[in-house]
């Protein structure tokens, strides 16, 4: 933290302070636009030039009853003038629209930090909502450790509005622009970018876009003419690798990717979906990109999305299905289809908090074990975890080129974290891209019979497609005889197909790059992550080698089978620890795979780990 | 420029290799017989055919042509199939399913796919038992049916497999006996030329667990007062002599006249397989064994837009409006920045 030379003449005699990493959350009733407001501070604060990354998180309900505590909506976001990997541990700024959101978030709070309320909601009705048996604004030693701003949001809200004909309710759904503005100008944002998205927004609603408008100004006005904020903050842009970037979604990049591998392997992209939180915006990206091929099929139902995409991959194009943990249960019996026909086929899980219904808009990495086993028999399939929101769109095409190289389904894990957060991402150049080479055999002279099951080197079998003259044949479900593909009981023949596709997925491991390691090479302490906590686990890690402790990071990205050389990097070390949003399934499979007595930290709340959770346990086991 | 010749193809360039492993006098024969017979005449090559199937005897169907062809799971050959027509619109896919698969386990993919209307031919193999697992009731076997798993009788009400089809709009509905084989090649025919889901009912006699179910409707001695066949703006005339007639009474309801005695067939109900109102056809479906004689042949043939065709207008005019994807651009959208 530094003090800058001149301050800008925004500040209004202000003074002002430059500062590293911010991390802002707003939250408030479902209804109150909180995601909105989020998502926009998030867009300026990119393309100004900061890293960021972003936490939304939501109710289940889509508009739980105002006021009351399970209706509270909240976006964490973190900006910064160098590179960051999660959207921070504690909140410096924090916006309560209402009592239930300063009750739900109070504790995420710094000490010292500043703390923004509508103060005009904190009325008898919704201080019941929330439970609260007095007002907390009247409570000194409840805020006495925070910078807090009292603010009549809904009334200098209205007064903005005034004259624009707007009903109450229509004006009181402007607060969050008069809260954004109030932030932008504590921050030092550009109002710009915001003002272009409300003008485009709404541009059917003149009088809309015109409140919004006077709400956000409003806010500013009110940061830079009263005295209550005696600090302007200023944050730079970071020193990422030069570029050009855009924000993208855990979701969106997953569909670029898929979009990206079809093409580059020359085919459609084949989507058979059901809409389920938080995978349907995957579907929704998909939707729209039909100009690139893409054929997107809303299915009555989880196993019909399956079952579609078994057939649409049959039917010679490359085919898609999203979904989570209760969908992903669902499709296991297409899923074992897939792999008997030895199709090539992703199935996305963006994993949610389970079991059952469980918690639908909050993360978990609890899918780990269904994606290896959810399925009856023997039946192995590929897995690639993604580890950031950008991190999607090359995890995905590395499952597309599994399956397409090696004719089976893989199984590609995301999460409600990843999913929905934000990130920079640098726009990749297709030309620099990868393509996977696929070949189909062509047609034959009927003399010879064609031979569905006759593999390659890699294991694969060919992939003839329905139209070519000659390779008429018939595949499905029943154990198959090898090479002619003809339904086959036979004792020996089962072992041999069993054991013959256990070694074709684990042969997907000649094709991946070996396990690499961040920090020395031989230590105490080895602490292995996979998917979503990578961000947290990196920066602990860091963190902890900072402190010069003795340990050392490993991230995985393939789940099934796992780089050749992991044993090996595991034996390096006296201890491993296991950070996992679950409780310990990436640890059963390294426990049992390499006879090593790993420790898990896990977390089964919903919520990504903060930095300081995993910092605590490398520091327990040193 | 030269024209490619078609070859002329025969029943016989349809019959795989594999052994064939139904029970002996099983109806499902005669329907391999009948569709083998009916493929080679619709001008189609062999390699653009695919079959799809789901669980049970009648889904073994596929291992038995020589076209391209996919053994399911249980129910799921209609959502399989979407699939199949969707990523390759240019081949002509039937689906073969059972009571059980198309009406129990897969009743929720056999409703979707009629309602979009997607040009797939799926013929239902009812027998009215659950065959595979070797003897229990099925959504299709009458109420009071003593089986395995119903030893004292089922309770269960049964579906009408053409009131299903009729009530998700489906555009051709049909109805065949497998053993009336010039009937029932007529009605694969039409199935075959149909534009969009169709649906046809064989009634199939599973001769090991529920032997002579359909004996009604395909023994010669009976089938003439039980089976009326619908012909496109006929009157309904059925019975050994033809002098049996179907007239919609003042309640609306069907009923059995002898023609003579005053009537005559312009007193008769004549069938429209092309009503745009579904009404007739659903109570043709209605008409059940034994207070009536039961319809057999086109119930329904009309015209929708049909799924697959709309899926890829769909692209081809977003591209057309929009050109063609360029993934640089995509890429390089929405608010960007560049960093020196």
């Amino acid at each position: 933290m530094s003090t800058a030379e001149a301050p800008p003449a925004s500040t209004n005699g202000r003074k002002d302070e430059s500062l590293d990493t911010v991390v802002i959350r707003f939250c408030g009733d479902s209804g109150d636009g909180m995601q909105l407001v989020g998502t926009q501070f998030t867009n300026v604060s990119a393309s100004f030039g900061n890293d960021v990354s972003t936490l939304p998180d939501f109710p289940a309900e889509i508009r739980a009853p105002a006021g009351s505590l399970a209706g509270v909506s909240g976006y964490q976001l973190c900006f910064s003038n160098h590179d960051i990997f999660t959207p921070g541990d504690e909140v410096d700024t924090l916006v309560a629209m209402n009592p239930a959101a300063l009750k739900t978030n109070l504790a995420d709070l710094k000490r010292g930090g500043t703390l923004i309320i509508n103060e005009d909601a904190f009325d008898k009705s919704n201080l019941q909502k929330a439970n609260y048996a007095a007002n907390p604004l009247e409570d000194q030693n409840l805020l006495s450790g925070y910078r807090v701003h009292r603010i009549p949001m809904t009334r200098l809200t209205r007064d903005a509005v005034d004259g624009l004909g707007l009903s109450q309710r229509e004006a009181d759904r402007c607060r969050n622009f008069f809260a954004l503005g109030l932030v932008y100008w504590l921050y030092d944002r550009d109002h710009k970018p915001t003002e272009d998205w409300v003008t485009s927004k709404f541009k059917k609603n003149p009088q809309i876009v015109e409140a919004n408008l006077r709400a956000l100004k409003a806010g500013s006005n009110f940061g830079f003419s009263t005295e209550s904020f005696t600090v302007h903050y200023h944050v730079s842009p970071a020193k990422l690798p030069p570029g050009k970037y855009r924000k993208i979604t855990g979701n969106e990049a997953t569909a670029y990717g898929l979009v990206t591998a079809a093409q580059l392997a020359g085919k459609n992209l084949f989507y058979g979906g059901y809409p389920i939180t938080p995978a349907s915006d995957i579907l929704h990206e998909l939707a729209m990109l039909k100009k690139f091929g893409v054929r997107t099929f809303q299915a009555e139902d989880e196993i019909a999305a399956m079952s579609s995409i078994v057939g649409a991959a049959f039917a010679g194009q490359l085919a898609i299905t999203a979904s989570s943990g209760p969908g992903i249960c669902l499709k296991g019996e297409a899923m074992g289809l897939g792999l008997m026909t030895e199709l090539p086929m992703i199935i996305v899980d963006v994993q949610r908090g389970g079991p059952s219904t469980g918690l639908p808009t909050k993360t978990e990495q609890s899918d780990l074990l269904l994606a290896m086993f959810g399925r009856n028999g023997d039946s192995p399939l590929p897995i690639v975890a993604a580890a950031t929101p950008s991190d999607c769109f090359y995890a995905v095409q590395e499952a597309a080129r599994i399956a397409l190289e090696f004719m089976v389904p893989v199984i590609f894990l995301s999460d409600g974290y990843i999913a929905n957060g934000a990130e920079p991402w640098k726009i990749p150049k297709v030309a620099d891209l990868k393509a996977t080479k696929v070949t189909h055999p062509g047609p034959s002279d009927e003399t010879e019979e064609f031979l569905p099951y006759k593999r390659n080197e890699k294991l694969a079998r060919p992939w003839a497609i329905p139209g070519t003259k000659g390779l008429e044949h018939r595949i499905g479900g029943l154990e198959k005889s090898d090479v002619t593909g003809h339904v086959d009981y036979s004792p020996e023949n089962h072992q041999h197909m069993v054991l013959t596709r256990q070694r074709k997925v684990d042969a997907v491991a000649e094709t991946i790059p070996l396990q690499t390691v961040e920090g020395p090479e031989k230590g105490k302490l080895l602490v292995i992550s996979w998917g979503g906590t990578y961000g947290a686990v990196r920066t602990a890690v860091h963190t902890a080698l900072k402190q010069g402790q003795s340990v050392a990071h490993t991230h995985l990205r393939y789940m099934n089978p796992f780089p050749k050389n992991l044993g090996d990097i595991i034996k390096n070390y006296e201890k491993v620890l296991i950070p996992e949003l679950n409780t310990g399934q990436l640890r059963l499979l390294i426990r049992g795979k390499y006879l090593v007595d790993a420790v898990g930290l896990n977390k089964i709340k919903g919520k990504p780990f903060l930095v300081s959770e995993i910092v605590q346990a490398i520091q327990d086991l040193l | 420029m030269s024209v490619e010749q078609l070859p002329v193809l025969t029943a016989k360039d349809f019959a795989s290799d594999q052994e064939i492993r139904w029970c002996p006098r099983c109806g499902d024969y005669s329907i391999l017989a009948q569709m083998k017979k009916v493929l080679p005449t619709l001008g189609i090559p062999r390699e653009k055919f695919v079959f799809v199937s789901g669980i049970g005897c009648s889904s073994r169907f596929p291992y038995y042509v020589n076209t391209y062809g996919f053994h399911g799971i249980h129910g799921r050959a209609p959502a399989i199939a979407t699939g199949v027509k969707l990523a390759n619109p240019d081949m002509q896919v039937w689906v073969i399913t059972g009571d059980g698969d198309a009406l129990s386990i897969g009743g929720n993919h056999l409703m979707h796919v009629i309602r979009r209307n997607v040009d797939l031919k799926i013929i239902l193999f009812n027998n009215q038992i659950y065959g595979l697992t070797k003897g229990q009731y099925s959504p299709t076997s009458p109420a009071g049916v003593k089986t395995k798993s119903s030893p004292y009788g089922a309770i269960d009400n049964p579906l009408s497999p053409i009131s299903v089809a009729i009530g998700t709009e489906a555009t051709f509905v049909a109805r065949a006996v497998d053993v009336d084989i010039k009937h029932l090649t007529m009605v694969l025919e039409r199935a075959a030329h149909h534009e969009g889901t169709a649906f046809v009912e064989v009634y199939q006699d599973c001769n090991v667990f529920n032997s002579g179910a359909f004996n009604y409707a395909s023994k010669k001695e009976s089938k003439d007062d039980h089976v009326i066949y619908l012909e496109h703006g006929k009157p309904l005339i059925f019975g050994a002599n033809r002098n049996k007639g179907i007239r919609v009474n003042e309640g609306n309801r069907p009923e059995i006249v002898e023609l003579g005695n005053g009537i005559t067939e312009d007193d008769l109900l004549f069938h429209d397989e092309k009503a745009a109102e579904p009404s007739l056809a659903f109570m043709l479906g209605r008409m059940r064994y034994p207070e009536f004689p039961e319809p057999m042949g086109i119930f329904r043939a009309v015209s929708r837009p049909i799924y697959d065709r709309e899926v890829e207008k769909q692209v081809n005019a977003v591209s057309q409006a929009q050109g063609p994807g360029d993934l640089d651009e995509l890429f390089d959208s929405g608010d960007t920045w560049t960093v020196t």
